[in-house]
């Protein structure tokens, strides 16, 4: 066991300095206005103790002004923190559009990921250094939480949605990978390590992993095991909509709305198809909830990505 | 009256059990209160101990991951329901709200007695929870976890805090049907002590939350006995819904618990400064404030649960925003003891320990209100560290101070000052050993509620540990000389610190109803600095004003 | 200490206003509760609206118009035993007092036939019973019945109450003096209306949605 005692956590992700920026302001700030706050209440608590000489005359007795001026600081200092950690923050919804993009299933107690190319690893995570990173996060049974401390990152994998993290790892090394959201019995043991490479590592790494089916062609046979392909293939009897190239585009419903073929629009219509119906299409689909888990969902998620036009993570390997 | 020809006190009304256990006076319902919830606090301080002691090794070796799980979970609703929700508001508060506004009782003194017969109700279903197994969702009963996953006995443990609730609800009408209509003649809103501001403000938090958590609790129920799936993704509901509710409910909760701990500091600080509270508008209405701001930031809890980043953002400004009442009342209290006369009893030092703790408690609530610091911190033991700083060391300790404060009024008896200025030390030293290493973990990437940690934690978790006993000394020390001072403390005179307020006018004990007249009330609140108290300092009794 | 109920108050008119109060303060706190679980259907109709839409279809609308007119009734019975308690006229007070509790009671009945008749039809997803729906979507129509047993129920407690304290009301009665009788006409009056109001709001929501 080591002696060093740990002051402050490694900055190992491009998000890390940023954040600590943010952080150790905060500390400054918070240790002058406590320190000097004390001081004050020391000080006056020494200085007029019952029976020191000290001078009591001129009691202030109009304390407006006083109340004004603190108030106004306070709310400017508090919007200048405010401002700082929503832009920092805002970020986190904008991945780099080239991310490479991995997926990671938490259930109870292990997190399983999934990179591009089909590799499947159980509370490790591997991930070249300097690549950006979107992890997008499902859950199998309850809430998990996605937290490397490091990164300075933390993403709840919440049932029932996709959620998304990412990040640029700076510094080759091990890190710790926690689950933060409680999750029962083993939630302590819920976890592992992260593990940066340096790219031609991660390539070499992946290599060793053997050869499996990216994760698109897993979703591809389910796509067909499934009676997908049936009704969405080119030529099928029943009419429903092509899937070539969806994601990301905009699909008219036949409520006279609009929505954004993402994600959430696709799993929504894996699980429920009768939410939101696109314009022309008769509800016949049957909802496959229940029928796939969330293992399997992500695979045709990737399946259906990679057929969309644009270089999206999941058509590279 | 004089010492000569004193009443009856309430405390000579009868001591057999019925008299006690069927009184509507206020001043004994308060009794009854203050028994029950310390049989709570160290039930509840007792698993904390299990549980730091637990964390002193990396290795899960004192107690199962099982056990490990329900020890906090119950220390968690322990604490907040059975603890800190109910603490200032129904003992302190229940004694002295009457006696603060010359008033003989509660409006409904009825209805009081009902909500402790209705808390003892509720409390038995967490006791049974306890006993019969334990809980295992942690205080927040996040779904699906609570409603799917769980094995414990979730639904009795929820149904009890559901039905102290109604107590909650009770409790806090009654407050504010009291202060409405039963102030004293003269007793005009902005001569009202802060003590009753913040029990105000407090009550229409208790009865304006308290029905989102039972709804939310009710939810939670049908869902693990009847199988309805509001919460349930697989039948259509939504998990994060529950967080929405709950945390509407809890972080409000979080005002129910400290602000009466403010109003407490509020009376402490002029009495032992002779001087009167800096900005006394400002402390009152930033109460109200912080009441009315509290409603609006639940959605802190939830950066990093995947709710809409702008919905986050919005949260995050307004909890900036609810942190500047609590920095305008800060400030106030530390000008008050500007040239004042200064003497450090028991409860002024609590006070000052007080005002330390929640600085630097508040502050780091700063840091989990900034948006991209929190996604680090969320979840760690920077959290756990910041709000045990204000939970215990501000509100727990704001409750030592009035307890000291106001025991010779609610005994008649003087305990010894040397043992409470030691046991305030002790606490002090131990709260902070304590806590303090935990702000380190959190930064340092300790989440939460894990029974075992990485080695190279332990050297923070060991001081943790170490401070958990020094501070269970220092809780431990006033159940031995407040509990002599009832038997061999010195007789209290009726206003022992000089205090102005009018529960100090009337005989310590007070009387079964209190004042003998009704008093009339020329003053502002904490008059110190007026010349007729300069008199009445020597002359402790004194007559209630015709 | 003449004409209080209690030595807390020097007077009964103050005693008057703090009963009134207390009642309005305990009508705000549950009108959060009813606000969180109508919040809750809000948001779930959101996400859901068509196949809440068609479950709603379901329901039985002469029904709930039935209860709805009933409760609408009870709410006037309750208002002339209020005028009449005001003007001492103490013995059609108390038979506007039973009216409104047994109109109370024939919505309970009603609401229980109705009940009968969707557990009948295998609409009730309660305590493992089976879920037979045939139109589309019968997971979310699942989750709209879930809510309105839920909303229903509660609201059907909160009338209970409202009976029960009408009992109590009456039971007391003949040893009240006359100004507490006035006092609790006025008050349990003032929950009855709420409890009222409250359905006002049910019946459009889980009955009238898109329909």
């Amino acid at each position: 066991m080591s002696f060093g005692v740990p002051f402050f956590p490694q900055e190992a992700s491009s998000e890390a300095g940023h954040v600590d920026a943010l952080f150790y302001t905060l500390l400054a700030f918070a240790v002058v206005l406590g320190l000097s706050l004390t001081g004050l209440v020391v000080g006056y608590a020494v200085k007029y103790r019952v029976g020191s000489p000290a001078d009591r005359t001129g009691r202030r007795s109009r304390t407006m002004a006083l109340e004004i001026a603190w108030t106004t600081a306070s709310l400017i200092i508090a919007f200048i923190f405010f401002g700082w950690g929503a832009v920092l923050f805002v970020r986190r919804e904008h991945p780099p559009a080239d991310a490479l993009e991995i997926t990671g299933l938490g259930k109870q107690w292990m997190w399983e990921f999934r990179h591009p190319g089909g590799q499947r690893e159980i509370n490790e995570l591997h991930v070249p250094v300097g690549k950006a990173v979107v992890v997008s996060l499902a859950a199998q049974d309850v809430i998990h939480s996605f937290y490397v401390p490091a990164f300075r990152i933390k993403q709840d994998a919440v049932p029932g949605r996709t959620t998304h993290i990412w990040f640029i790892a700076t510094e080759p090394g091990r890190y710790h990978l926690f689950c933060a959201q409680y999750c029962g019995t083993q939630h302590s043991e819920m976890g592992g390590w992260v593990t940066v490479m340096a790219p031609e590592q991660y390539t070499s790494w992946l290599n060793g992993q053997g050869e499996g089916d990216t994760l698109a062609a897993s979703g591809e046979k389910l796509f067909r095991a499934l009676g997908c392909s049936g009704c969405h293939g080119a030529g099928s009897k029943v009419r429903a909509p092509v899937l070539e190239g969806i994601f990301g585009r905009p699909v008219a419903l036949a409520n006279q709305q609009t929505v954004i073929a993402d994600e959430r629009y696709l799993r929504d219509s894996i699980l429920n198809p009768n939410k939101e119906i696109a314009a022309g299409y008769e509800p016949v689909m049957p909802s496959f909830d229940g029928l796939i888990d969330e293992g399997e969902l992500q695979m045709l998620l990737a399946y259906l990505k990679s057929l969309s036009p644009r270089p999206s993570a999941g058509t590279k390997t | 009256m004089t010492s000569a020809m004193m009443p009856s006190t309430y405390l000579a009304e009868g001591s057999s059990p019925g008299a006690w256990l069927l009184t509507t006076d206020h001043k004994r319902v308060a009794w009854l209160y203050l028994v029950s919830l310390t049989a709570f606090f160290f039930l509840g301080g007792a698993m904390a101990v299990l549980m730091r002691v637990e964390l002193a090794t990396p290795a899960g070796d004192l107690v199962a991951d099982d056990i490990y799980n329900r020890l906090f979970s119950l220390h968690g609703i322990i604490m907040v329901w059975f603890f800190l929700v109910p603490s200032i508001p129904a003992t302190l508060g229940n004694f002295l709200l009457p006696l603060m506004i010359g008033a003989r009782d509660l409006a409904f003194p009825r209805l009081n007695l009902a909500s402790w017969y209705v808390f003892i109700f509720g409390s038995l279903f967490a006791l049974f929870s306890v006993v019969a197994g334990g809980v295992d969702t942690g205080w927040t009963f996040y779904t699906p976890l609570s409603t799917l996953y769980a094995n414990g006995f979730v639904s009795t443990a929820a149904l009890g805090v559901f039905i102290v609730g109604f107590s909650t609800i009770m409790t806090g009408i009654n407050f504010i049907v009291t202060v409405h209509t039963l102030r004293a003649p003269g007793l005009t809103w902005f001569r009202l002590p802060i003590f009753v501001w913040t029990l105000y403000a407090t009550s229409l938090v208790m009865v304006l939350a308290t029905p989102v958590l039972a709804a939310s609790l009710i939810l939670i129920v049908l869902e693990r006995v009847f199988g309805i799936g509001i919460f349930n993704p697989d039948l259509g509901g939504d998990p994060l819904l529950f967080q929405h509710l709950f945390w509407f409910y809890s972080h409000p909760a979080v005002y129910i618990m400290i602000l009466p701990g403010m109003g407490v500091v509020s009376e402490v600080l002029p009495c032992f400064s002779r001087r009167p509270l800096f900005g006394y508008k400002a402390v009152a209405l930033s109460s109200m404030a912080i009441a009315v701001f509290g409603f609006l930031v639940w959605g802190h809890h939830m950066f990093v649960s995947g709710q809409s980043a702008y919905g986050s953002v919005i949260f995050s400004f307004l909890s900036f925003c609810v942190a500047i009442p609590s920095a305008i009342k800060v400030f106030n209290w530390s000008l008050t003891l500007r040239k004042g006369e200064i003497s450090f009893e028991t409860s002024m030092l609590y006070a000052l320990f007080f005002l330390g703790l929640f600085t630097f408690g508040g502050l780091a609530g700063l840091f989990l209100a900034a948006l991209a610091v929190d996604v680090h911190l969320h979840d760690t033991y920077f959290v756990i560290a910041h709000f045990h700083y204000i939970m215990v060391g501000g509100m727990v300790t704001a409750y030592m101070a009035g307890l000291h404060f106001w025991w010779p009024k609610l005994t008649g008896r003087m305990y010894s000052e040397t043992a409470g200025r030691i046991a305030a030390t002790v606490t002090f030293v131990g709260f902070n050993l304590t806590f303090f290493p935990q702000y380190m973990l959190g930064f340092d990437g300790m989440p939460r509620r894990y029974h075992t940690y990485p080695p190279e934690f332990q050297f923070w978790h060991v001081l943790s540990s170490a401070g958990a006993v020094v501070l269970a000394i220092g809780y431990l020390m006033p159940l031995f000389y407040l509990g002599s001072s009832l038997f061999r403390g010195a007789r209290a005179p009726d206003n022992p610190w000089n205090a102005t307020g009018l529960e100090w006018q009337t005989s310590s004990p007070p009387p079964p109803h209190n004042f003998e007249t009704i008093p009339v009330v020329t003053r502002p609140a904490y008059a110190y600095d007026m010349k007729g108290l300069e008199h009445e300092r020597f002359s402790p009794h004194r007559p209630a004003p015709p | 200490m003449s004409g209080t109920e209690s030595i807390v108050f020097d007077s009964p008119r103050r005693e008057w206003r703090a009963d009134t109060f207390a009642m309005w303060v305990f009508v705000g706190s549950e009108a959060m509760l009813f606000g969180a679980i109508f919040l809750v259907f809000l948001f779930a109709h959101i996400d859901f609206g068509p196949a809440f839409a068609s479950a709603s279809k379901h329901l039985s609308l002469p029904l709930g118009t039935f209860n709805t007119a009933v409760l609408i009734t009870s709410s006037f019975t309750m208002a002339l035993a209020h005028m009449f308690a005001l003007h001492k006229r103490w013995r059609p007070a108390v038979w506007s007092l039973l009216a409104t509790s047994s109109l109370g009671v024939c919505f309970l009945v009603v609401k229980g036939i109705e009940y009968g008749k969707e557990i009948d039809e295998g609409l009730a997803p309660l305590l493992g019973l089976p879920f037979r729906y045939a139109g589309p979507d019968p997971v979310h129509a699942e989750f709209f019945f879930s809510l309105y047993f839920t909303m229903t129920c509660l609201h059907a407690l909160h009338l209970v109450g409202g009976i029960l304290a009408i009992a109590g009301l009456l039971a007391f009665w003949p040893k009240a003096r006359p100004g507490n009788r006035q006092r609790r006409v006025v008050a349990v009056g003032l929950y009855w209306h709420f409890v009222d109001i409250v359905w006002v709001f049910m019946f459009p929501v889980l009955y009238l949605i898109n329909r």
